[in-house]
């Protein structure tokens, strides 16, 4: 769009010259000088903006026109307002799968940071085999979907091997995705299995980052690894472990797949997260227009925990200088 | 923080030898992590090697119960419904060839266009220099903040005045030409290869063009065979978008098909034996991608621009 535009025409067919001078020209802004890469410019960068426009802005707009709207894909949508926001406010069932969402998100994000730091840690202070690293990696390389029926495999009540550890230890068969209070954590715990150890790579590569110095002297100076650990590694690694956070969270938030194949929102809607309500909402009974409002909503929602953590955990700044 | 693209040769070696015990506590904790890791997928191996009679027998026994390859035989319709029905099995029709020649097509399709022209806007975005670069690059940027959820009910609205739906270039398009993500990615690599190596080929007489395919993507191998790899495996294993888009067998890829296949529930219990196969050819093509790609993948995971 505006690049076709406001591109200059070519004057000289390259300034390679000139701008060897600078050695930070990628850095700086290009505004005032054009150097004649424009219109290669706007052929590289056309089928990324094409598919960007189409089918990123230009859905993210529609979606939010549409939560105005009653609409049902048969027919044209028709103006209605804010029906469908009012509706959303008193419709106990979206407030009941919004409550089921944090729940998970509290377990699986808490769980799976706690794992994932240890992980992350133990790799970096124990060993440097890539092997354990790629081990570790393993279950994120499987679906959801694979994941899932794994572990409702797994945790059957009367055929799992779970089930079949539980009750010869003499400890009652746990129902673990049919029962209302155990359905939750245990999507939780099956996701952290997926994702722990992609999370882990990723504060382990920020771990790298800390110089080995730090730890050498302060074991000279006589620290165990308990304390190298609360007074270097987490304040370092914290700029990282924010970011994580953040991404994770917001991956977290959008739970579906593992709910769809294991538990179907059931029982009693115990597993009925947002993302499954959006869905049977709009593929069940149609209704695309408040779908689509309690889509805004789950945007809003994400939008404000993401200030809101960047705020708290200052992810801004490092403290490694 | 800086891209972190390789593993900096870490001179961490522990040297302690004053805390055997922490060490050794370590090491358990490690190899636990690692079985817990790793359990699961030997019990998809075992249960997919037992008869679904067995199961029901022996459901503690840690090794195939009446090893058998029919699981493998009814997950890829190689059975006659009678005989699979006799087994345990649903009995229904499963063309998984076919959910697998569509996951392959897919994925393929939407790791190549994306990769190549993620790169080449990666590239218009770090080395070109044009008016209007930085607030068409920020634009990107924002469009990282919006979730995928977002998007995916207006995206199916419009695939489906395209007439996409139930095709696989309706599964593929949305994510065919770019992430933010991946130009994000690629753009902090070609930003950092040094201005003297591009600026000899131009001496050279080489065009702009011609530094991008014959200079910056080889450069960039690393960086891209992982963010390939990575998308591959996404793309594979998406299941929400395809569930939404494909309604039949011509355009139903893996994940989908192994919902049905569980949804399709005999009536004397699930085929756990069958399905369990399943899940494994469905996942097999991931491990041995990634068991090619291993070590460059795990040791280029890392943030790009991550402050």
């Amino acid at each position: 769009m505006t690049i076709a535009s406001s591109s200059p025409p070519s004057r000289l067919p390259t300034g390679g010259a000139a701008e060897a001078r600078s050695r930070t020209w990628t850095e700086q802004g290009v505004s005032g000088e054009d150097r004649g890469d424009g219109r290669l410019a706007s052929l590289f960068i056309g089928p990324a903006l094409l598919g960007f426009l189409v089918f990123l802005l230009w859905p993210t707009l529609r979606g939010i026109y549409l939560s105005f709207t009653r609409f049902n894909l048969l027919t044209p949508a028709e103006w209605v307002g804010l029906d469908n926001y009012v509706r959303m406010v008193n419709d106990p069932i979206f407030w009941d799968s919004l409550w089921v969402t944090v729940e998970y998100v509290f377990i699986n994000i808490g769980v799976q940071t706690v794992a994932a730091l240890a992980t992350a840690v133990l790799l970096q202070r124990l060993t440097r085999s890539a092997m354990l690293r790629g081990i570790v990696l393993t279950p994120y390389l499987m679906s959801n979907v694979v994941a899932g029926l794994v572990w409702l495999w797994i945790l059957d009540t009367q055929l799992g091997i779970g089930n079949q550890i539980i009750s010869g230890l003499g400890v009652d068969r746990i129902p673990f995705l049919a029962d209302e209070t155990w359905a939750i954590p245990t999507i939780a715990l099956i996701n952290v299995w997926r994702h722990v150890g992609y999370t882990a790579l990723l504060l382990f590569a920020g771990l790298q980052a800390i110089p080995n110095d730090m730890y050498e002297a302060a074991r000279v100076d006589g620290a165990s690894e308990w304390r190298m650990f609360w007074r270097i590694t987490m304040p370092l690694l914290r700029p990282v472990l924010a970011v994580v956070l953040i991404m994770t969270v917001i991956g977290s938030f959008q739970v579906f797949d593992t709910v769809a194949v294991t538990t179907a929102g059931g029982p009693a809607n115990a597993t009925n997260v947002l993302q499954y309500y959006i869905y049977g909402s709009a593929f069940g009974r149609f209704q695309f227009g408040y779908a689509s409002a309690m889509s805004v909503a789950l945007l809003v929602v994400l939008s404000a925990i993401t200030v809101l953590q960047y705020r708290l955990t200052r992810a801004g700044r490092t403290d490694l200088g | 923080m800086t891209t972190v693209t390789t593993t900096p040769p870490t001179t961490l070696r522990p040297v302690r030898r004053r805390f055997p015990f922490g060490r050794a506590a370590a090491w358990t904790v490690m190899g636990l992590i690692v079985l817990i890791t790793l359990l699961p997928f030997y019990w998809i191996l075992r249960t997919a090697l037992s008869t679904n009679a067995g199961l029901n027998a022996d459901p503690a026994n840690p090794l195939p119960a009446g090893l058998t390859t029919s699981g493998f035989e009814r997950a890829l319709g190689l059975q006659s419904a009678e005989e699979a029905v006799a087994q345990g099995g649903a009995g229904g029709g499963l063309d998984f060839w076919r959910y697998l020649l569509n996951s392959v097509l897919v994925s393929t399709l939407i790791t190549g266009c994306q990769i190549f022209f993620s790169a080449m806007a990666a590239y218009a975005f770090s080395r070109l220099r044009w008016r209007g670069r930085d607030k068409v690059f920020g634009l990107f940027l924002a469009g990282m903040m919006v979730p995928a959820i977002f998007t995916l009910l207006p995206n199916f609205v419009l695939i489906k005045q395209l007439h996409l739906i139930d095709t696989l270039l309706g599964i593929a398009l949305p994510t065919m030409f770019m992430t933010p993500f991946a130009v994000f990615f690629l753009r902090q690599f070609f930003m950092n290869i040094p201005k003297e190596v591009e600026e000899a080929a131009l001496l050279d007489g080489a065009g702009k063009v011609k530094i991008f395919f014959r200079v910056v993507l080889p450069m960039a191998s690393t960086p891209i065979i992982t963010l390939g790899v990575l998308t591959y495996i996404t793309s594979w294993n998406d299941y929400f978008w395809p569930l939404m888009v494909s309604y039949s067998d011509s355009s139903r890829v893996l994940t989908v098909a192994l919902a049905v296949f569980r949804a399709q529930t005999p009536q004397t219990g699930v085929d756990w034996s069958g399905l369990m196969a399943a899940t494994l050819i469905a996942a097999l093509p991931m491990l041995v991608l990634f068991a090619c790609f291993a070590r460059r993948i795990v040791s280029s995971i890392g943030f790009t621009g991550i402050k």
